[in-house]
């Protein structure tokens, strides 16, 4: 078998789950390790060069890194990693002597950004330092996007909100409030040296089924409503509230109705609780609230007496699997009164201010317009598209990453670059050994289990919309969560020309990742043939070259590496040696530097 | 010495025997030997061998002497008895529990210094008696423990790290075992598991004085270039003779059906194991000690190093069939039956009158 190629940055960047999880490639365990000697802003700010929001999305993050954390395979339970990012936020020092600043002579190029989410934010953020001017328009008065007007203050607290936020506009952004742009024809012809359409996906969907425009005051729109509930606009709820949809939006609805007058809110959903959309984090805090959860329920009407709402009549359904597919089969129908509904069931993207006619071409089945997954540039070179805006409803990390890429894509495009020609990742690697076993990091296990977040009390907690349920981590849980990380980025580096075929590598692995083993025929082969059965395909296999005295190979199942180091220490020729990792990342004007 | 202990998480689809145990369960403390050292790696052969022949850990006591290789018993099975003795003792320690309980699986764990010269008699002794247990010389040619002085197992010619020759004829334990009558005997190299952990449960099931010589490298005083016990020197020299299969009793059954063609021979232990020769040379017989002996000596004529299982004797008698010893362990015999008292006493002597 060919060698693996250790020189490709992304064999290493695989090995670290986390990073490789999380959509703007977060250096997720130096944080921790920043966390864990008490250097909460270094580590602050190293969060910030990739997610550019470290104290937002320490708060609501999707956290996709927390599944892929390699700590969940070893004792079933992930490192809190998004937690351990607000802990940073939370401690750090003033951090205004380290923000990135825009310098006093502009490059002489105008960047329009349409919208203030976290996309165009991103692109800012990226693009002042280099001297670009920045122009955002938003259609309301208050900068953030759906991080402000839909997402609840007991989850985001407005300080922290306005603190990142103004990290980036503090810059110089020119932001135009309660500005929309209603043709981007006429924003086109002011010259702009490039456009950024950052305007989300706006549109919550409708249901349109009978009744539904019957009692219009007693239905609504889940992010409209939320909309409403930032703006003050709307203060008060009734007592019975019904949410449809199971999603993140029906989460933050079902809880901010409870905080607004609803005692008896149910959410129904109409699938079974695995197929649900919401994260399993969100529906226990909802659960924790007294909120109840109806599975297997299609709405079928509003139920109107006299002109009024009075309830909602459902389908009660059974699901089974059929040929891999998902059937459902009525069983019945049942009436759950209440007395308003909020809709929660997704969004849809609305471009009614894009031309059609502006060489901008839309994908005629979905009318979205066609984006490049690349270079983020729709068919009209100069014009960009990140966020919800791109592809339809994501979250702020990917929103992040969006904003960096088509960063990358407007500097190039405004420096005469061909947009396609994106600088590839780099990576440092050094050895983390200081001494004869000793190490840079923290090799040793620790067997703690994950730390849970104390919550406010339910009566202080519904008093204020504003109350932020999360308490923070106590600096004891801290202490525990940061060395419950196995240090992925810590790589075990081998060098096939110095091994004497011991075996005390191989003996000694806690978690039997090391064999070494005759050539075969192919992965697949060599998998079958390990000191344990290397049956996770969706982790990397390392194989050495040929050894010098037996021609055998050094193989090793990445899977469950604890990077304890133990292979090295027990090396006696230094074959394996733990190395630190670190990824450099292209950002718009060149490659990402240290902090 | 490792910064930490191994951590104790495992694999999570490790395979678990007959007693539900994992090979981690067959671990014992952290080795402190030199990183590398080929005694670690037949301790990790060790605990595979307990593990695949399910023998609970506490049913098995694990002997021993002075030398690097003695100190291995402290790295398998934590939960087995034990007994690390003085240099060179083991053999009549082993002898002594073994007389008191019969019951327990015997392991001897002994260096090339250990036995070949403060225990040389020692070793003799238990080979002679029959001490149903398996002695394991873990031999590197060197004093480990001491910084590697020559042991009587050094090659004449073969170099000390510094560069001094060896000018002393090498004492070989598996010629001497051969010609004391030894009734299991076998060669095996701690960088090759694959061979040894078969010979080590067979080894173990034998009824009888089990010997295994493992080539066992040390890293610190004699992997150089002029030893003849390095790595690479066992590599470039070693000739499999007889390697074997070891098919445990559980297993009968499918044993035929996985028996191939090719096979040139199967014994069966006394306990309904068997162990398959795989191949053996021409006009070679595992089970006659004079061809074995023959064969043995051709290798080393031609500068091999031979290993396997060299020499079997099925029919094995141990010291306790020989000397007729009762049934039931003497530890578990009821303390008036094994000291009747002054009257029989009295009785057994007017026999000798
Ligand atoms: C209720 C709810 C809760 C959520 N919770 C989370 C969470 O916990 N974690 C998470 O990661 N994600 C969450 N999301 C998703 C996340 O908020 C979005 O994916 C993210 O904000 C998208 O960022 P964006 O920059 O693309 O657009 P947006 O945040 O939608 O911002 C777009 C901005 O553009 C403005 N705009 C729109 N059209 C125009 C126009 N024509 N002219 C000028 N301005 C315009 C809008 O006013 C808005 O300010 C949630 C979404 C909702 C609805
Ligand atoms: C009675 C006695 N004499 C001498 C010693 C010194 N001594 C300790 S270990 C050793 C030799 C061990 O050699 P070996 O059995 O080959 O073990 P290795 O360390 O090579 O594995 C000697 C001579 C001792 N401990 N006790
Ligand atoms: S660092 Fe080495 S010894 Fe530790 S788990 Fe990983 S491969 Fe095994
Ligand atoms: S411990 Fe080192 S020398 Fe020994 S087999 Fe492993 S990598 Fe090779
Ligand atoms: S001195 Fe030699 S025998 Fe002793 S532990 Fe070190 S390598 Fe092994
Ligand atoms: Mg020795």
């Amino acid at each position: 078998m060919d060698p693996t190629d250790v020189r490709n940055p992304q064999y290493y960047h695989k090995v670290v789950d986390c990073q490789w999880a999380c959509p703007a490639h977060t250096n997720v365990p130096e944080y921790i390790r920043l966390i864990a000697q008490g250097r909460y802003t270094d580590s602050y700010m190293l969060n910030r060069m990739s997610n550019v929001f470290p104290g937002i999305l320490g708060r609501t993050c999707d956290r996709p890194c927390e599944p892929a954390c390699r700590r969940g395979r070893v004792d079933g339970k992930p490192v809190a990693i998004c937690r351990l990012k607000r802990v940073a936020a939370d401690l750090r020092d003033e951090i205004d002597d380290r923000l990135p600043q825009a310098p006093a002579q502009k490059n002489g190029k105008r960047v329009a950004l349409v919208g203030a989410g976290p996309a165009s934010l991103t692109v800012a953020n990226d693009l002042m330092p280099l001297g670009y001017e920045c122009v955002i328009y938003e259609k309301l008065p208050q900068a953030g996007g759906l991080m402000r007007y839909n997402i609840p203050a007991f989850r985001l607290p407005a300080p922290v909100l306005d603190a990142e936020v103004d990290a980036i506009l503090d810059m110089g952004v020119d932001i135009r409030y309660e500005m929309p742009v209603t043709s981007l024809k006429a924003l086109l012809a002011e010259g702009y040296d490039a456009v950024f359409v950052g305007s989300g996906a706006p549109r919550g969907k409708e249901l349109d089924i009978p009744g539904r425009w019957d009692a219009k005051a007693q239905i609504h729109i889940g992010i409209e409503w939320l909309g409403s509930v930032h703006f003050g606009h709307v203060e008060t709820i009734s007592p019975r509230v019904l949410i449809i949809g199971v999603g993140n939006t029906a989460m933050d609805c079902c809880r901010t109705s409870k905080r607004l007058g609803g005692t008896d809110v149910k959410v129904v959903a109409r699938r079974s609780r695995p197929y649900f959309k919401a994260s399993p984090w969100e529906l226990e805090d909802a659960e924790e609230e007294g909120i109840e959860i109806v599975e297997n329920h299609a709405p079928k009407r509003f139920v109107i007496e006299g002109g009024k709402l009075v309830g909602m009549e459902f389908e009660q359904l059974e699901w089974t699997e059929a040929d891999g597919k998902q059937k459902s089969k009525v069983i019945g129908t049942t009436v759950i009164p209440c007395d308003e509904v909020i809709l929660a069931i997704g969004q849809d993207n609305a471009f009614p201010w894009i031309e059609r006619d502006i060489g901008l071409a839309f994908d005629p089945k979905w009318d979205m317009p066609v984006v490049d997954r690349t270079t983020f540039m729709s068919t009209r070179p100069g014009v960009f598209f990140g966020g919800d805006a791109a592809w339809g409803p994501e979250n702020i990390i990917w929103a992040v990453e969006h904003g960096h890429q088509a960063a990358i894509s407007i500097d190039n495009h405004c420096q005469g670059v061909p947009v396609t020609d994106r600088p590839p990742d780099g990576m440092n690697l050094v050895s983390a050994k200081l001494g004869m076993h000793a190490w840079s990091y923290h090799n040793d296990y620790n067997p703690s289990s994950r730390a849970k977040m104390e919550h406010e009390a339910l009566v202080k907690r519904f008093s204020d919309v504003a109350v932020e349920v999360e308490l923070g981590f106590t600096p004891e849980q801290t202490a525990a969560e940061v060395q419950r990380c196995l240090n992925c980025d810590i790589e075990t580096h081998f060098t096939s020309t110095l091994c004497i075929e011991c075996d005390a590598c191989v003996d000694v692995c806690p978690v039997n990742c090391l064999t070494i083993a005759p050539d075969g025929r192919g992965e697949a082969d060599l998998r079958a043939r390990l000191s344990a059965p290397a049956a996770n395909p969706d982790q990397g296999l390392y194989v050495s070259a040929a050894l010098p005295q037996t021609g055998r190979l050094m193989v090793k199942d990445e899977d469950v590496c604890l990077h304890c180091g133990l292979c090295a220490e027990r090396c006696p020729t230094a074959a394996w040696d733990m190395q630190k990792f670190d990824l450099i990342r292209a950002v718009a004007g060149g490659l990402e530097h240290a902090i | 010495m490792t910064s930490i202990v191994k951590p104790p998480v495992k694999h999570p689809s490790l395979p678990r025997n007959a007693l539900g145990l994992t090979r981690r369960d067959y671990e014992g403390a952290m080795s402190t030997l030199c990183a590398g050292c080929g005694h670690d790696s037949i301790t990790a052969a060790i605990v595979q061998a307990f593990w695949e022949l399910d023998v609970p850990p506490h049913r098995a006591a694990k002997m021993s002497g002075i030398g690097c290789s003695s100190k291995t018993t402290a790295y398998f099975m934590k939960q087995s008895h034990g007994f690390n003795g003085v240099h060179g003792r083991m053999p009549a320690l082993t002898t002594g529990a073994n007389a008191a309980n019969r019951d327990l699986v015997y392991i001897g764990i002994s260096g090339d210094g250990d036995s070949l010269s403060i225990g040389l008699g020692q070793f003799v002794h238990a080979i002679r008696r029959n001490v149903n247990m398996l002695y394991v010389l873990e031999n590197n040619g060197v004093y480990g423990l001491t910084k590697g002085q020559f042991s009587a197992s050094a090659d004449i010619g073969s170099t000390s790290k510094k560069g001094d020759e060896n000018e002393f004829p090498p004492i070989d334990p598996v010629l001497l075992a051969l010609s004391l009558g030894a009734t299991f005997v076998a060669r095996g190299f701690s960088g090759d598991k694959a061979q040894l952990v078969p010979m080590l449960k067979a080894g173990l099931l034998h009824n009888g004085f089990g010997f295994i010589d493992i080539i066992s490298p040390c890293v610190s005083f004699n992997d150089h270039v002029g030893s003849t016990k390095s790595y690479r020197y066992t590599r470039e020299h070693y000739q499999e003779l007889a390697p074997v299969d070891f098919v445990p009793l559980r297993k009968e059954i499918t044993a035929p059906a996985e028996a191939g063609a090719g096979d040139a021979m199967s014994v069966a232990m006394h306990d309904g194991s068997v162990v398959r020769f795989r191949k053996t040379p021409e006009d070679y017989n595992p089970r006659d000690r004079d061809v074995a002996y023959r064969h043995l000596r051709d290798h080393q004529r031609r500068g091999e190093i031979p290993t396997g299982l060299i020499y079997i004797n099925e029919r094995s008698q141990d010291l306790h069939t020989l000397n007729k010893t009762v049934a039931r362990p003497l530890v578990e015999l009821p303390y008036e039956e094994l000291c009747p008292g002054n009257a029989a006493l009295q009785e057994l002597m007017e026999e000798y009158r």
